[in-house]
């Protein structure tokens, strides 16, 4: 049953988003390429020619200091900065091939192929289970009860949660602590297939032994997802991270290999970040 | 001065310093008179509510019995119709009912001052109800009927004590020989008080002791349905496309800042408004609870927008966030997780509004739901009164016997009105999110 299950997750992967306009050409590899990104909210611009490569099956950090448009950016790759007023974009974003903010595209549509999680834990004020399967019944992914369970245990396994709440799927879903909460709404976004999972700041409202254990889950789901993590930890990003991409004001400065932005970065303002000297 | 020593040259304050003690003193005082203050204030606040209330009810008490006469009535055969038993002299057989009542003094079925002691009223009841029984079951006849009805109203005061015995005669509303009747009535056992409960099942009547409240009590509540039914599911979908959906520009500014003026416009206009618009230019019937309701809803509108507004902004914008994060649609959001979470809000603002709707009397005169109407409407299109407008009317009505039913008509509606914001409060707390 389950296998089932897990193959169909899988199958779903696989699907492209099926797209007349806006195809675009990217190297091999590439989730999601931007290029010459600029954002703005009203008149301040927040991101300014932003042109990043982000590699599938990989996790990318973003790093830099307060307000460098860290979050602006992840938002901006499942267009969650659309439901803020005033907000407009510039420059080109391509996910599997598609241009993310051309034409026809359903923001519906890509962001439950995009899954979020917030820096604070927001599940909703149901039960577990419902939280897990809130997304599969409005996307209509299972056809029975029991497949629907599937999903649920699946993607509570996937989120290393399962064995806590399994005996407790009627309670609420808030009732659970924060770093808890933190794996619940992965487990949400995992139910729904998604390719890529975008997370900001994660585990900073967490304790060290929750950020822990949500560290190690993102290690396990590198596998199968492509994650883009914001986080203002280097640490965190050095152990989590196989790539590091680094703003400054709006500004992505260096993006390179983790251990070679850590070790060895080629610009003095990544240098400067990286040894404590601003942010 | 200060025994401590100062830091950074910023002196340390020196609490034992006497001028520093009256200071301190003062403001203690301060926060002594504001408390003292705040206390009298709202002592005063329910004083002048509690005196309102009493004075409602030590007027108002009194109507809630009513003062009845027992009569055995003889179903005679003279009175019958031997071929057609519904074609009987009802009206005589009920005249003749009632001189059984009356002493030995009495100038015939008609004496005037005697016939005065029942309800003019109460003589169609026991018409009705003679012809009623008899005809239903014939047997009847030869045999006896007890029937009670009700006094008269100067017959109920002077049951109440409220007309006295010691004011002369010429000033006085019964004169001595009714006086006499009434001592015997009560002599033979035949008078008593009774829980007045006609007064919420009888329809409005000219005679006080025989009017009741079942037509505005009707009247009012398909009123409220039609407020409520056009107002909410308006109101809702008014407050959701302005908070979330509408873009945020000047013209959205202008129906915003309407909308909170609106809940300011003098309910008065408001009638005006359905007087020209609703009766004049659509042509829809007078005194009918539909234009009352629609009336009504108009005030209610802004009001559930405004409460909705506040209940859909307080919803955690992470819930959103996170629904959309999963790929619901703006309107999933929005039926599946924040219209949820604002329910108890809303519902709270909604009852609020239609309690205020429910006392509201001047647009209701403007359409004529003070008409007098001795039948319960029944449908929302049959003219009828609501329970302000009939407070109004019975307020009105020269007949003493009003002024207690007045007032027992407002404790009717503060006791809906008790009821409908206890129900706010138990649905909130039902509904209020218990995680
Ligand atoms: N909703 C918003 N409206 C206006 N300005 C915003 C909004 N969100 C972020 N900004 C601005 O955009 C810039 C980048 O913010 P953000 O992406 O949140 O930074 P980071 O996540 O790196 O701390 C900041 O200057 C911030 O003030
Ligand atoms: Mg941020």
């Amino acid at each position: 049953m389950l296998d089932r299950v897990k193959e169909k997750m899988d199958d779903r992967k696989k699907v492209q988003m099926d797209h007349p306009t806006g195809r675009v050409e990217t190297s091999a590899g590439t989730k999601i390429q931007s290029r010459k990104v600029n954002m703005w909210y009203d008149q301040t611009q927040a991101l300014f020619d932003v042109s990043l490569d982000i590699p599938d099956r990989t996790v990318t950090a973003l790093i830099g200091p307060s307000g460098c448009g860290k979050s602006t950016f992840l938002r901006a790759l499942n267009r969650m900065n659309d439901t803020i007023p005033g907000t407009r974009l510039t420059g080109q974003i391509v996910l599997d091939g598609v241009d993310i903010y051309k034409g026809d595209l359903d923001p519906v549509q890509l962001r439950a192929q995009v899954g979020m999680v917030f820096q604070k834990p927001n599940p909703f004020p149901k039960s577990i289970y419902d939280n897990i399967a809130y997304g599969p019944r409005i996307h209509g992914l299972a056809t029975s009860k029991s497949v629907l369970d599937g999903i649920v245990e699946t993607s509570l396994q996937k989120a290393g949660l399962w064995d806590e709440v399994k005996d407790r799927l009627t309670e609420p879903g808030t009732g659970l602590s924060g770093g808890q909460q933190q794996r619940l709404v992965i487990a949400r976004a995992i139910a729904v297939s998604p390719e890529v999972i975008l997370m900001d700041e994660p585990a900073s409202a967490l304790d060290p032994i929750a950020t822990g254990r949500i560290e190690e889950l993102i290690h396990e789901l590198r596998e199968n997802y492509c994650i883009v993590i914001v986080t203002h930890s280097m640490q965190q990003a050095a152990r989590v991270s196989q790539r590091t991409a680094f703003f400054h004001l709006g500004k992505l400065i260096e993006v390179g290999d983790t251990a070679d932005i850590f070790t060895n970065p080629k610009e003095q303002k990544t240098q400067d970040y990286i040894s404590g000297r601003f942010g | 001065m200060s025994s401590r020593e100062t830091l950074f040259g910023i002196p340390a304050p020196d609490w034992a310093d006497p001028a520093m003690q009256r200071r301190m003193r003062r403001r203690h005082g301060g926060t002594h008179r504001l408390r003292w203050l705040g206390i009298a204030a709202i002592t005063g606040a329910i004083g002048l509510l509690l005196l309102l209330l009493v004075s409602i009810f030590s007027i108002g008490y009194s109507a809630f019995t009513q003062t009845v006469v027992t009569i055995d009535a003889p179903v005679a055969a003279e009175f019958i119709d031997a071929d057609d038993i519904t074609e009987s002299n009802w009206n005589r057989m009920a005249r003749a009912a009632i001189a059984t009542l009356f002493p030995d003094d009495a100038a015939g079925v008609r004496d005037p001052d005697y016939r005065e002691v029942l309800s003019r009223g109460g003589y169609n009841v026991i018409r009705n109800t003679l012809r009623d029984r008899v005809i239903a079951n014939p047997e009847l006849v030869g045999e006896t009927l007890r029937i009670t009805v009700q006094t008269a109203d100067p017959f109920d005061q002077l049951a109440k004590g409220l007309v006295r015995r010691d004011t002369p005669e010429d000033r006085r509303r019964v004169n001595n020989r009714q006086i006499a009747f009434y001592d015997m009535l009560v002599e033979e056992g035949r008078i008593e008080r009774r829980l007045n409960f006609w007064l919420l099942t009888n329809t409005d009547n000219r005679f006080p002791e025989m009017a009741g409240l079942a037509g505005a009590l009707r009247g009012s509540a398909f009123a409220l349905m039609v407020c409520f039914l056009i107002s909410f599911p308006m109101g809702i979908a008014t407050a959701v496309y302005l908070e979330e959906f509408a873009p945020k520009n000047w013209a959205t500014d202008l129906i915003e800042v309407n909308i909170n003026n609106l809940a300011a416009v003098p309910s008065i206009v408001f009638g005006l408004l359905g007087l020209a618009v609703f009766l004049n230019f659509f042509g829809l019937p007078r005194s009918a609870p539909l234009v009352g309701g629609m009336v009504l809803a108009l005030m209610t509108l802004p009001t559930i927008i405004i409460a909705t507004r506040a209940a859909l902004k307080a919803v955690p914008p992470s819930i959103r966030e996170g629904a959309l994060g999963i790929g619901a649609s703006p309107v999933q959001v929005m039926t599946h997780h924040v219209l949820p979470l604002a329910m108890p809000g809303i519902l709270t603002g909604t009852i609020i509004g239609l309690a205020q709707a429910l006392g509201e009397t001047a647009p209701l005169l403007l359409i004529g739901m003070n008409t007098f109407i001795t039948d319960v409407p029944e449908d929302v299109f049959s003219k009828s009164t609501a329970l302000p407008t009939q407070i109004y009317i019975w307020f009105d009505s020269p007949e003493r016997g009003f002024v207690s039913r007045t007032a027992a008509a407002i404790m009717v509606l503060l006791g809906f009105l008790l009821f409908m914001n206890a129900a706010a409060i138990f649905l909130r707390a039902r509904l209020e999110r218990r995680w």
